[in-house]
């Protein structure tokens, strides 16, 4: 049958994943493969006055040794936004962590033994670990700021950096202060944000095959088409040269986007003159990657009656030694951060700061994640000045379709209401609380799509079984079963009759990335696109072999049909063709149209992240049980309903898990629970009693059908919401994780009769 | 269990004899050689994959005697004599196990990285107890991190199979 969209079909790659048939980068096998490693530094800011490889280079089994002194023929600086990272340390390492060298030998034993035997002579600098000490008139610089080159992609405008800020980004609307002067209510705070590791559970692997003039890369890489990019800027080649293939990954929530551990093992298999392979271990992941920490200031205003007026926000995020994607963060956090309401006025200056502490980047929902429970909380705590309930504020200043989200953005394309009293209705609000239990809800939104820049190719072969190129990377979140359903619908072929092999940048044509929410709107319109190509070329084929006008054919089941005569694909092609070979070919794309397209406006669409949480208070030891984790996937129409609720489970758990007890620890820039002994991620021990995902369809996105993204949203709703239950108990949240001795101290600290002789509080 | 290496013997390698899906292994290993790399460097079977590297995640698992460990903290030597299942060898041909099936059905998988190990896991619990209790599912796949689902579509697809694994002619115990 064919399986067109809103049917719950399994998963295409579902087969293969039960089976352990499904490949990734790490299980792939190559003749001659070496295995490199790779030396890190162990100071957080320190001169690298020698290294001395001798030792290591003699060690049987080593091939090959590589420091920045290999990589004196090219320019060896890359970072997508800002140019400030090189291959390996050049003189000086900014963060403990940060690759200074690499082995490859003949396995990774070898290769290992190989780091111990490289001689490093480091002179310890001042560091500035925190984004207090980095902020301080004092602080050591992190770059010269007036030498840092814009990346390849950094599309924020003029770059302004400025001692340890590399980034600032502001908004702003209306007369702030005569806003506030009228406000009768007004909340102001400051919040912290802890640093989070993503956790995809295959660490970074990439192997490198250098040929002559070009390379061959294999990576765990959300975007194939910029590390593309990357790597030939990098090693001055031409950007055919690069080929990227992307097997499966193993989850990817934004820590494999951009370009990770694809310079270092190009360069090592550059120089060993063989394939390389690099596979990080989880403690490497966690210094390759990570959230970015942070601190803010929000101050609120509203009328008595709970209509709110004014939000002034100030932030500083941690985006650690080298820029990576830290100043897309900080700007999608700025647009998160009014919240998605009506205001007289809002101001927000976002900054993003350089610290001796590793690169901070993607995560899923990031940015909104950051603002939104503070946010949340504000609105939450000027409903219980006002004595209005929190769904009702929620409903009488929300922003309603058409309204402006932003000066200059995309006008809102949300039923945000609608959503709203889906959350309300799933959690019951209103009816009677059990003793210790509180009920939140999180509302915001999130810039999702990224550059509306994508391309695909449909072949149809010769026995009317069609194959689908597109550079979409399957990282779990089931694009290539959406991609097959989307090809289904538009050309009536059963699904099993589709294959979606997956990135492959000398074959899958351009795309721009896979993260913003953004594959199943805009690839999946490219595709679309495609596919009526091919859809419009057999119905011009059944036209003449039938001698009827196209207008009266259907296409269903694999067969063009004319009243009850029907030729099947594979006839239509071998008509065409006169031939029992030939294939027809479907082009689409999805471009921003010089300007003047449909796609011109930014962003893509705007996702909502939408979260309710109801929780139980152990009020003796501050521990929380979440009885209720609820979300809401705005999506316009869902292609496999299924796949969405399944992602926002996902989205919300991992919410859960930022909100109650995931952070790295840092000490003088040295992480302090980096395994995962000792950084906890949520086991099925931390799940809500009942696990509720329901759907929004409007069809109101800009994708094929109305279709809009999803899959990030309820990891930024759900802290809100949990946030916004605990204030409802009457604890207080300024600070992520949520940890049972932060609560139990501000229960003790409400109370009154807070004892401190318990020791030390666990914050910084 | 306790590893006796013959006294005297400094040569590099162990010669070993397991069962691995049914099928008779008869090699030599490196007495350092981790069971997770015998399996996938030197047999092939990649569906056991590498993640925490410190018996968190649960990712390694294979069936010992029927029994989960996790391959990325075992000796391979500690394999000797004994039987191993991996996820390559849980279905009879193409037929799929109950519980890949489930998985399948229920979308009890994403990125997929975790799913050997805990359909493993999976196996070894409806094995000790037929119909566990949801609580009980919790409790025995706290070992096996998934980051994508949120594990709810896991926990419906072990009860599905416990189901459908349940020998005719007894009835269904309430979830």
């Amino acid at each position: 049958m064919t399986a067109g969209i809103g049917h719950n079909v399994p998963r295409v790659d579902a087969r293969s994943k039960v089976t352990g048939e499904a490949l990734f980068t790490g299980d792939l096998k190559l003749a001659g493969l070496l295995h490199g490693k790779v030396l890190r530094s162990p100071y957080p800011h320190a001169l690298i006055r020698r290294i001395n490889t001798d030792r290591a280079a003699l060690l049987p089994g080593v091939m090959t040794v590589l420091t920045s002194t290999d990589l004196q023929d090219i320019d060896p600086y890359y970072g997508h936004s800002i140019k400030d990272r090189p291959v390996l340390a050049i003189d000086r390492v900014r963060f403990v962590g940060e690759p200074l060298a690499a082995v490859a030998a003949q396995d990774e034993i070898t290769a290992e033994q190989a780091l111990s035997l490289i001689e490093v002579e480091y002179e310890d600098l001042p560091a500035a670990t925190t984004l207090d000490e980095a902020l301080s008139e004092a602080a050591p610089r992190l770059h010269e700021t007036d030498t840092l080159r814009p990346g390849l992609f950094h599309g924020l405008g003029e770059l302004h950096p400025q001692g340890n800020i590399c980034y600032h980004h502001a908004i702003s609307r209306g007369d702030l202060a005569e806003a506030f002067k009228q406000s009768e209510i007004i909340v102001e705070q400051e919040y912290t944000f802890p640093a989070v590791y993503q956790y995809a559970m295959e660490p970074h692997t990439v192997i490198a095959a250098w040929e002559g003039k070009s390379v061959t890369v294999w990576a765990s890489c959300q975007h194939p088409y910029l590390v593309r990019a990357e790597l030939a800027d990098l090693f001055d080649m031409p950007v055919a040269n690069v080929r990227i293939i992307v097997p499966f990954l193993g989850g990817g929530f934004g820590s494999k986007s951009y370009t990770k551990m694809e310079p270092i093992t190009v360069g090592l298999a550059r120089k060993a003159g063989r394939p390389v392979r690099i596979a990080n271990r989880v403690d490497e992941a966690m210094v390759t990657t990570r959230r970015h920490n942070m601190r803010c200031w929000m101050r609120t205003g509203a009328q008595a009656d709970g209509t709110l007026l004014a939000r002034d926000v100030r932030f500083w995020m941690d985006t650690g030694a080298y820029a990576d994607n830290g100043p897309r963060v900080v700007a999608t956090a700025a647009d998160a951060a009014p919240g998605p309401y009506r205001w007289k006025s809002f101001q927000i200056d976002a900054y993003c700061v350089y610290t001796n502490r590793p690169p901070a980047g993607s995560y899923r929902a990031f940015g909104a994640t950051h603002l939104q429970w503070i946010g949340e909380s504000q609105v939450d705590e000027i409903a219980r000045q006002a004595g209005a309930d929190p769904v009702e504020i929620r409903i009488r200043n929300l922003l309603r379709p058409g309204e402006e989200v932003r000066p200059g953005g995309k006008l809102l394309d949300a039923d945000l209401v609608g959503d709203v009293q889906k959350i309300a209705t799933a959690l019951d609000w209103g009816s009677p609380k059990p003793p210790d239990t509180g009920r939140g809800i999180g509302v915001g939104l999130l810039a999702a799509g990224a550059r509306p820049v994508s391309t695909a190719i449909v072949r149809m072969e010769i026995d009317g079984h069609a194959t689908i190129l597109v550079s979409s990377t399957e990282m779990g979140q089931g694009v290539r079963t959406v991609m097959s359903q989307l090809a289904s619908q538009e050309l009536a072929l059963p699904i099993d009759h589709i294959k979606v092999p997956g990135g492959d940048t000398l074959i899958t044509p351009y795309d721009r990335s896979t993260g913003a929410s953004r594959s199943t709107t805009l690839a999946g319109m490219a595709v679309h696109r495609a596919a009526r190509e091919i859809r419009h070329q057999l119905l011009e084929i059944a036209s003449q072999a039938f001698e009827v006008a196209p207008g009266t054919i259907e296409l269903r089941d694999g067969a063009a049909w004319h009243a009850d005569q029907s030729l099947s694909y594979s006839e239509l092609i071998q008509f065409h063709f006169g031939f029992t070979g030939g294939e027809l070919i479907g082009r689409g794309e999805v471009s921003p149209g010089g300007g003047k397209g449909s796609y011109a406006e930014g962003p893509v669409f705007w996702e909502v992240c939408i979260g309710g949480a109801e929780v139980r208070l152990n009020r003796d030891t501050g521990r929380l049980h979440i009885t209720r984790l609820v979300s809401v996937a705005d999506v316009g129409q869902a292609v496999n309903p299924h796949l969405v609720e399944a992602q926002e489970m996902g989205a919300s758990m991992q919410g859960l898990g930022n909100a109650l007890f995931e952070e790295m620890v840092f000490d003088e820039g040295q992480i302090l629970n980096g395994t995962l002994l000792d950084y906890h991620i949520p086991t099925t021990e931390d799940m809500p009693d009942q696990f509720i995902s329901r759907l929004a369809e409007n069809e109101d996105g800009p994708g094929p059908y109305g279709i809009k993204g999803a899959g990030e949203g309820a990891l930024a709703g759900v802290p809100a919401a949990i946030v916004n239950a605990l204030a409802d108990i009457g604890v207080p949240v300024r600070e992520l994780p949520i940890t049972p001795e932060r609560v139990w101290r501000a229960l003790k600290d409400t109370e009154g009769e807070r004892d401190d002789a318990w020791g030390p509080p666990s914050t910084p | 269990m306790r590893v006796e290496i013959p006294n005297g013997d400094d040569s590099p390698h162990l010669r070993i004899n397991l069962k691995v899906n049914g099928q008779s292994v008869d090699t030599s290993i490196e007495p350092r050689e981790l069971l997770l790399d015998f399996l996938r460097d030197r047999l092939g079977f990649t569906g056991a994959k590498r993640s925490c590297d410190v018996q968190v995640c649960g990712t390694c698992t294979v069936l010992l005697d029927g029994r989960p460990v996790s391959a990325c903290c075992t000796l391979a030597y500690e394999a000797r004599d004994r039987e191993l299942l991996t996820i390559e060898g849980l279905a009879k041909g193409d037929e799929l196990h109950p519980l890949q099936q489930s998985f399948v059905e229920q979308t009890a998988l994403q990125c997929g990285f975790c799913t050997p190990g805990m359909i493993l896991t999976a196996k070894s619990l409806l094995e000790e107890i037929s119909h566990p209790t949801r609580q009980q599912i919790q409790r025995y796949l706290k070992g096996n991190l998934c980051r994508c689902t949120g594990y709810w579509n896991i926990l419906v697809a072990v009860e599905q199979a416990a189901r459908r694994l349940q020998p005719e002619g007894q009835s269904e115990s309430p979830a």
